[in-house]
């Protein structure tokens, strides 16, 4: 079967080359809506995650007044919320949904589904030189079940007792009794509903992308010349595949718990005065399920916004990265690592203190691989002819906040340390730095950087760099204060701090985090309308190769139809970093080795 | 030219291989309800129950039915469609009866007393086998489908990957059934 005839799936009928010609008839429902074309698959998911980045940040932007101002009351808030903020002041109640709604949304429909949807599905079949995905049609389905999950999400915001608010880790028995908060009610079900599909789209993408990666590599693509994005891809499918399974059955048991009476999670409980008949149940045990899957999603979250930094940062540094295999090597270790950490979000539940020092040992393993990766990053920069496009400042500012965040991991990793940290503000500004603005990075990073490809126009330069310079130094002004909160055992998802007496000091720092969080959330905005502005307005790209990249994106025309290549499908000949080599400032991957070339 | 042109490897079909990460996905998720089974079992509460007899004649019903859906894969292959839709027929029987069995032999042990609400051992239980069932439902879908296909007069297609990879699954669902029976029995 040729690589061609695979485009088609199934339905490809024997002896029909579609080499140069795709024969399917496109409609408008078949180009933009049910499409099976895995770079308008990819632009889909990348709409839908920044609608849905918009929602989970305006929800930091309204608990953030809450924490800013506790003693405020905001009358617009009203007419924006109706009867969850009577008279201006929010409700309590809902400050958890925001709360547990902002956490589900960014890790899971932005980061998780935004960042691997999109990338994962635009970039394989175009790095590797394939036509389009081993299965478009499970990949339309992926995207599908998405929406669907996306639609049922948002639509928990509308019920009448609010969406689902006992923390995005909902945790029993909070997640488990209806009657334990007005959130654990019908916008628990649909939480739980929503992540199922949620699980099936990852699942039957994560699928799609390793055997498209393992499969489909054109001629000469050996697994040592694939381009470290996509590595880094392929680890996230693996860590998505093995771990969303054993989440789907801790949320099957709690979906069993919640409606048919059964006792998985729960023992011993009094409920207003009345005593429960459930016997026998493990809460703990939920949350070894859940942070079987919760740990690798940190690094499915992660690892694509690695990847693509690598890339874009050996590209405008006109360099070969350093340390290519160990590069690889890390990203292999990451994601082993990843499945055996799960407990060290559990040092407070009682854990055995052998086992959890295991895990203690296990987790600063990861400091390893980590500082690996920082290494060759730095070492790629080093001495290189530096273009600072905005690609390569968030590209760069992923690495400075994965240090930032990547040290105060070191402190938590450690259970000593953990059993005062826990459920503080300096987790919160732990992870928020590591996982969640660095990640946002690499997504930034990658936008800025494949835009051109994705729609044949350049995004407008000085907005970037007014949207790179506001939001690190933004970020670093948030969460940079929220360190010392925590040290001073500030704890995390609480409504109101001004009625104690040990944090009343933090008043001030407060409104003052609150208020760089507006900015910060305004010059996102300024993003998405360079985004959608650039898309119908920007300027047009008129070469194919306009970063000079070695990879094989780029040899494709500027707008590639449906098929990626009009004709045959380039060869490769060499890894994707010939950088300054020989005299030559690139050399791509589908260039013969030459003969006055030094060979490796 | 001293470099090595490699072959593009096309040695399993990216469906089947697709198949099989989905396979190890499916087996995550029992692996993570085994474990969550093994953890509780060694804590306070946990009450053991036999299994009803009618559980291994409908593993024997499983077994037959990889067999004849083996057998369906050869005739198909040799071209011969008669057999293949009879014994396709005779594979879809046997995956409803199987569910049947099943769900008696949840009948009987809900008349035991041992209820969904009972113990955790029992809730487990129910979770397990009733999630492998609705593995087997997907599959007799599958199989549905494929038989649907076999029927229609328009549509001539020999591509035989659809037949092997539904095959896989259907095995695997088999074994799985297996591997959960022994584990049910093995560890109480």
């Amino acid at each position: 079967m040729s690589s061609a005839a695979t485009l088609h799936g199934a339905d490809v009928h024997a002896g029909h080359d579609a080499h140069h010609e795709h024969h399917h008839h496109e409609t408008f429902i078949t180009k933009y809506v049910f499409s099976q074309d895995h770079k308008m698959i990819a632009k889909q998911f990348l709409v839908t995650g920044i609608i849905w980045a918009i929602i989970g940040g305006l929800f930091s932007v309204i608990f953030r007044l809450q924490l800013g101002y506790p003693e405020s009351t905001f009358p617009w808030l009203e007419d924006f919320l109706g009867h969850w903020a009577k008279g201006g002041k929010l409700d309590p109640e809902f400050y958890y949904a925001l709360v547990t709604m902002h956490g589900t949304i960014l890790v899971f429909f932005v980061l998780t589904a935004g960042l691997s949807g999109t990338f994962a599905n635009f970039l394989i079949p175009l790095q590797i030189g394939a036509r389009d995905m081993a299965s478009p049609m499970l990949n339309m389905l992926s995207y599908w079940f998405f929406f669907t999950a996306s639609i049922i999400m948002f639509s928990s915001l509308f019920v009448q007792t609010g969406p689902a608010s006992g923390g995005w880790t909902i945790y029993p028995p909070l997640s488990a009794l209806g009657d334990a908060s007005s959130g654990s009610k019908i916008g628990m079900d649909l939480w739980l509903v929503a992540m199922a599909m949620f699980i099936v789209s990852s699942l039957l993408g994560g699928l799609n992308y390793i055997s498209t990666i393992l499969n489909l590599r054109t001629k000469g693509m050996s697994m040592t010349r694939l381009p470290l994005t996509i590595w880094a891809l392929f680890f996230t499918a693996v860590l998505g595949v093995l771990s969303f399974p054993v989440l789907l059955s801790g949320a099957i048991l709690l979906l069993f718990d919640r409606n048919l009476g059964t006792s998985f999670f729960l023992s011993d409980i009094v409920i207003q005065g009345k005593i429960l008949p459930n016997e026998g149940g493990s809460a703990i045990l939920f949350q070894h399920l859940f942070w079987f899957l919760g740990h690798p999603e940190v690094y499915i979250i992660l690892l694509p916004a690695m990847g693509m930094s690598s890339e874009i940062i050996s590209v405008n540094s006109r360099k070969p990265i350093f340390g290519y295999m160990a590069m690889v090597g890390s990203l292999f270790a990451i994601a082993i690592l990843a499945f055996l950490v799960w407990a060290h979000h559990m040092f407070v539940t009682g854990l055995n203190p052998f086992l959890g020092s295991v895990f203690v040992l296990l987790t600063l393993l990861i400091a390893v691989p980590s500082a690996i990766k920082v290494f060759n990053w730095l070492t790629t920069l080093w001495r290189g002819s530096i273009r600072f496009t905005p690609g390569m400042l968030f590209a760069i500012g992923f690495v400075s906040l994965f240090i930032s965040g990547g040290l105060t991991g070191i402190f938590l990793g450690n259970s000593a340390l953990d059993l005062h940290l826990h459920d503080t503000y300096f987790v919160i500004a732990h992870f928020h730095i590591v996982m969640g603005v660095a990640s946002f990075f690499g997504m930034f990073a990658g936008v800025y950087h494949w835009f051109p490809k994705m729609f044949g126009r350049y995004l407008n330069n000085t907005m970037a760099y007014i949207h790179f310079w506001v939001t690190i130094v933004g970020a670093y002004l948030i969460f940079w204060p929220m360190h010392y909160e925590g040290l001073a055992g500030m704890p995390r998802r609480y409504y109101d701090f001004s009625n104690w007496e040990s944090f009343k000091q933090f008043g001030e720092l407060n409104q003052f985090i609150s208020f760089i969080s507006m900015i910060v959330f305004a010059v996102q905005l300024l993003f998405v309308f360079n985004f959608f502005y650039s898309m119908y307005k920007g300027r047009k790209v008129t070469t194919q190769n306009p970063w000079g990249a070695n990879t094989l994106e780029w040899t494709t025309p500027v707008n590639p139809g449906h098929g990626n290549w009009p004709g045959e499908i380039p060869e490769v000949y060499r890894g994707a970093y010939d950088y300054a080599k020989d005299g030559h400032e690139f050399i791509p991957q589908n260039v013969p080795v030459g003969d006055d070339e030094t060979h490796h | 030219m001293s470099t090595v042109v490699m072959e593009q490897r096309k040695k399993i079909h990216p469906h089947k291989f697709t198949l099989w990460i989905g396979i190890g996905s499916i087996l995550m998720m029992f692996a993570g309800l085994t474990s969550a089974y093994i953890v509780k079992r060694n804590q306070a509460n946990w009450v053991t129950f036999q299994l009803p007899v009618i559980f291994w004649y409908s593993t024997a019903i499983m077994l037959l039915s990889s067999v004849t859906l083996f057998l369906a894969g050869r005739s198909f292959k040799e071209r011969v469609m008669a057999k293949y839709r009879r014994l396709m027929t005779a594979t879809i029987i046997l995956g409803v009866l199987f569910i049947v069995m099943q769900v008696i032999g949840f009948k009987q042990l809900y008349s035991l007393g041992v209820t969904l609400q009972g113990n955790v051992s029992f809730s487990f239980m129910y979770a397990i086998v009733g999630l492998h069932g609705a593995h087997v439902i997907g599959g007799i879908i599958a199989l549905l489908v494929l038989f649907a296909k076999a029927f229609n007069a328009k549509t001539r297609i020999y591509n035989t990957v659809p037949v092997e990879v539904i095959s896989t699954y259907w095995h695997f669902v088999d074994v799985l059934w297996i591997y959960l029976l022994i584990f049910l029995l093995m560890i109480r």
